[in-house]
């Protein structure tokens, strides 16, 4: 990896030179009843609106990458009730876009989604080609309390990103990463680091450290889940759990969807619509003729836990939560990972 | 237009959401709740193409109406001239239900593992349906009679509630010829019904206690669809005649938004129905959580 260090004030020409393009990042959308500032990823149309010091945004920034809502095909039905039809697809994907202020817990996201998403025998197009139109600036966090990244291995980023900022004092220093990175940091005052500067970065690296307050024991927690498929405590959160999806909402690696297909008033067009969904919700695994297999809501978000932290583990040998702490977060029930885990471990039946 | 970086100009292919045109030739209704639809590929060359193994799935589309998986009912050697054995039970099979010959649909597929009936060459085999189980059955049965001669003894066991619900009729007795045991039983009996009434662990019971032990241990593979509730007592059953569980296969149903692996509805853990399924063997059972 190669390694740059820029004067802070040069932060302002390096997202003017980005800016051709359109840029997110984190911005103020208000604040809540204590008066603390509310933050979200979003279109920035001026230097000023990025707010790099947020601590966590309430959404991720997967509506960027994951919309909500995709159009995956549109059908023209011919003319004279012949009944035949035309499908066509448009991966929606016109111009490029750049991701800027992502923290390491968002990056990580990112690259788990690559792994289920762009991998194996299917590798899902829409999602592939916003990817490949895609710049990424991350920058450093300030762990928040709720925040458990450390105990699942991604509070650093190591790949999955063109430039990676760290504050240090008056200065940036660039981790870099690809080569578009590389050409665009010519573009401003930046120079190589001296050893001094190497030190203080790994100072800031480590001062961070003290910062987690949040942590989740993961030792053997697959096998854990499994010898406790069956525990109470599953059902104590069931009957706390809403089965509303909040948390599914904010995730940044929840991608399970639902799919629907709708007419248009004129008759003459329909298209399939994506959306995203909630295991949490009632009808996630109900099929046709009623049936529903997980039909109360501790075993959703039973099933919840056991995709992020047991399933997807055996699968790619990593887990699907990045510990940012937005399920904990916006949860009406105020249902948390690390108290969840917490409680099956102590677990004693 | 863009100062830094080119735009990479997404592929103009349609793989991930690739479906074949294809046509309801036929359809003959079976009880007044299922119904038998052929449907061809309308390309010649697609349809030659087009390739499954039984027990595997397609996605079938009704554009502007829905899509949903059903597994495919007729023999492989078919290829793109595919039936599907469908019950009327939810919006999109309604809307099927009133369509007839001429449709035009779209199918993607096929999906999903199949029952390995080219390594049960050589043994006995055991074929276990419950109600519209037998809809994914009916592709490995035909498939194994087709190639009657490579099989040791060919048992079905085909339960239903009602004897007027029951599917496929008309093909016992060519089944019958092919030298298969054929044993159908029903929960409720109707006028006219000569055959046995009760529940399919009873002839399984009968047909364990009727066979040589050795027979299950060694040169028996069982495969198994039916409601969820059978599975669980028909595999006891199999397991207690000392059947090895990998050689029991089951077809699992689940709610499935793709079949390609990425909307996660069908998932038991984080095991695809659609790409590691629909056709597990017992001991992937065992391992899954919540899976019958």
């Amino acid at each position: 990896m190669l390694f740059k260090v820029f004067p802070a004030g040069e932060l302002i020409r390096l997202f003017e030179i980005l800016a051709a393009d359109r840029i997110v990042g984190p911005v103020k959308k208000g604040e809540d009843q204590h008066g603390r500032s509310l933050y979200d990823f979003d279109v920035v149309h001026d230097f000023t609106e990025l707010r790099l010091d947020y601590g966590q945004t309430i959404h991720s920034a997967k509506n960027w990458f994951l919309p909500y809502q995709e159009d995956l095909c549109t059908f023209t039905f011919e003319d004279g009730g012949s009944g035949d039809w035309h499908k066509e697809v448009d991966y929606g994907v016109y111009a490029p876009l750049v991701l800027f202020g992502l923290h390491p817990c968002d990056i990580n996201a990112l690259n788990k989604l690559d792994k289920v998403l762009l991998g194996g025998q299917y590798p899902n197009p829409f999602y592939g080609e916003k990817r490949a139109n895609m710049f990424i600036v991350g920058h450093s966090c300030s762990p928040q309390p709720f925040c458990f990244c450390k105990s699942m291995g991604t509070d650093s980023a190591i790949r999955g990103f063109d430039l990676f900022l760290t504050r240090m004092d008056d200065l940036y220093f660039a981790e870099i990463l690809s080569p578009r990175a590389f050409h665009l940091l010519e573009q401003i005052d930046c120079h190589d680091p001296d050893s001094r500067e190497h030190h203080r970065y790994m100072e800031i690296m480590e001062a961070k450290e003290s910062l987690y307050v949040a942590h989740v024991d993961t030792s053997d927690l697959t096998k854990i889940l499994d010898l406790e498929f069956q525990a109470s405590v599953w059902q104590e959160w069931g009957r706390r759990c809403f089965s509303c999806g909040t948390c599914a909402q904010v995730c940044p690696t929840c991608y399970c969807y639902g799919v629907a297909e709708q007419v248009d008033m004129d008759f003459t067009h329909a298209r399939k619509e994506k959306m995203l969904y909630s295991c949490n919700l009632l009808d996630f695994a109900s099929v046709a003729g009623g049936h529903n297999f997980r039909p109360e809501s501790h075993t959703r978000l039973k099933y919840r836990y056991y995709h992020k932290h047991r399933g997807f583990v055996e699968a790619f040998e990593e887990s699907l939560c990045v510990g940012c702490g937005r399920c904990g977060q916006a949860c009406l029930a105020h249902i948390t990972v690390p108290e969840v885990i917490a409680s099956v471990r102590a677990s004693k039946e | 237009m863009n100062t830094n970086f080119d735009f990479i100009q997404p592929v103009a292919g349609e793989q991930f959401e690739y479906s074949y045109k294809a046509e309801i030739t036929n359809v003959y209704p079976l009880t007044p709740m299922e119904k038998l639809y052929q449907i061809q590929l309308v390309d010649p060359v697609e349809r030659e193409r087009f390739t499954f193994l039984p027990g595997q799935f397609i996605m079938l589309e009704l554009p502007g109406i829905g899509e949903a998986p059903f597994s495919i009912s007729s023999s492989p050697v078919r290829h793109g001239d595919i039936e599907l054995c469908i019950r009327t039970v939810g919006n999109m099979t309604r809307f099927l239900d009133r369509m007839g010959r001429g449709t035009r649909v779209g199918i993607s597929g096929p999906f999903g593992t199949h029952f390995p009936v080219e390594k049960m060459e050589g043994e006995d085999i055991l074929l276990i349906a419950g109600g519209l189980g037998i809809a994914p059955l009916r592709s490995p049965i035909l498939t194994v009679l087709e190639k009657r001669s490579r099989y040791g003894q060919v048992d079905i066991i085909y339960g239903a509630r009602r004897p007027s619900e029951l599917l496929f009729g008309y093909e016992y007795a060519m089944w019958r010829q092919f030298d298969v045991g054929l044993d159908i039983i029903v929960d409720q009996t109707e006028p006219g019904w000569q055959g046995p009434v009760g529940l399919i662990t009873e002839i399984l019971k009968q047909r364990i206690a009727g066979s040589d032990p050795d027979r299950f241990r060694e040169r028996t593979s069982a495969i198994v669809c039916g409601p969820p509730i059978m599975f669980r007592f028909v595999c006891d059953l199999l397991i207690a005649a000392q059947l090895p569980v990998e050689k029991i296969f089951v077809s699992l149903e689940r709610r499935m938004h793709c079949g390609r692996g990425k909307c996660c509805r069908c998932n038991i853990g984080s095991t695809y129905t659609c790409l590691d399924g629909p056709v597990f063997d017992y001991w992937s059972v065992l391992n899954l959580k919540e899976a019958i």
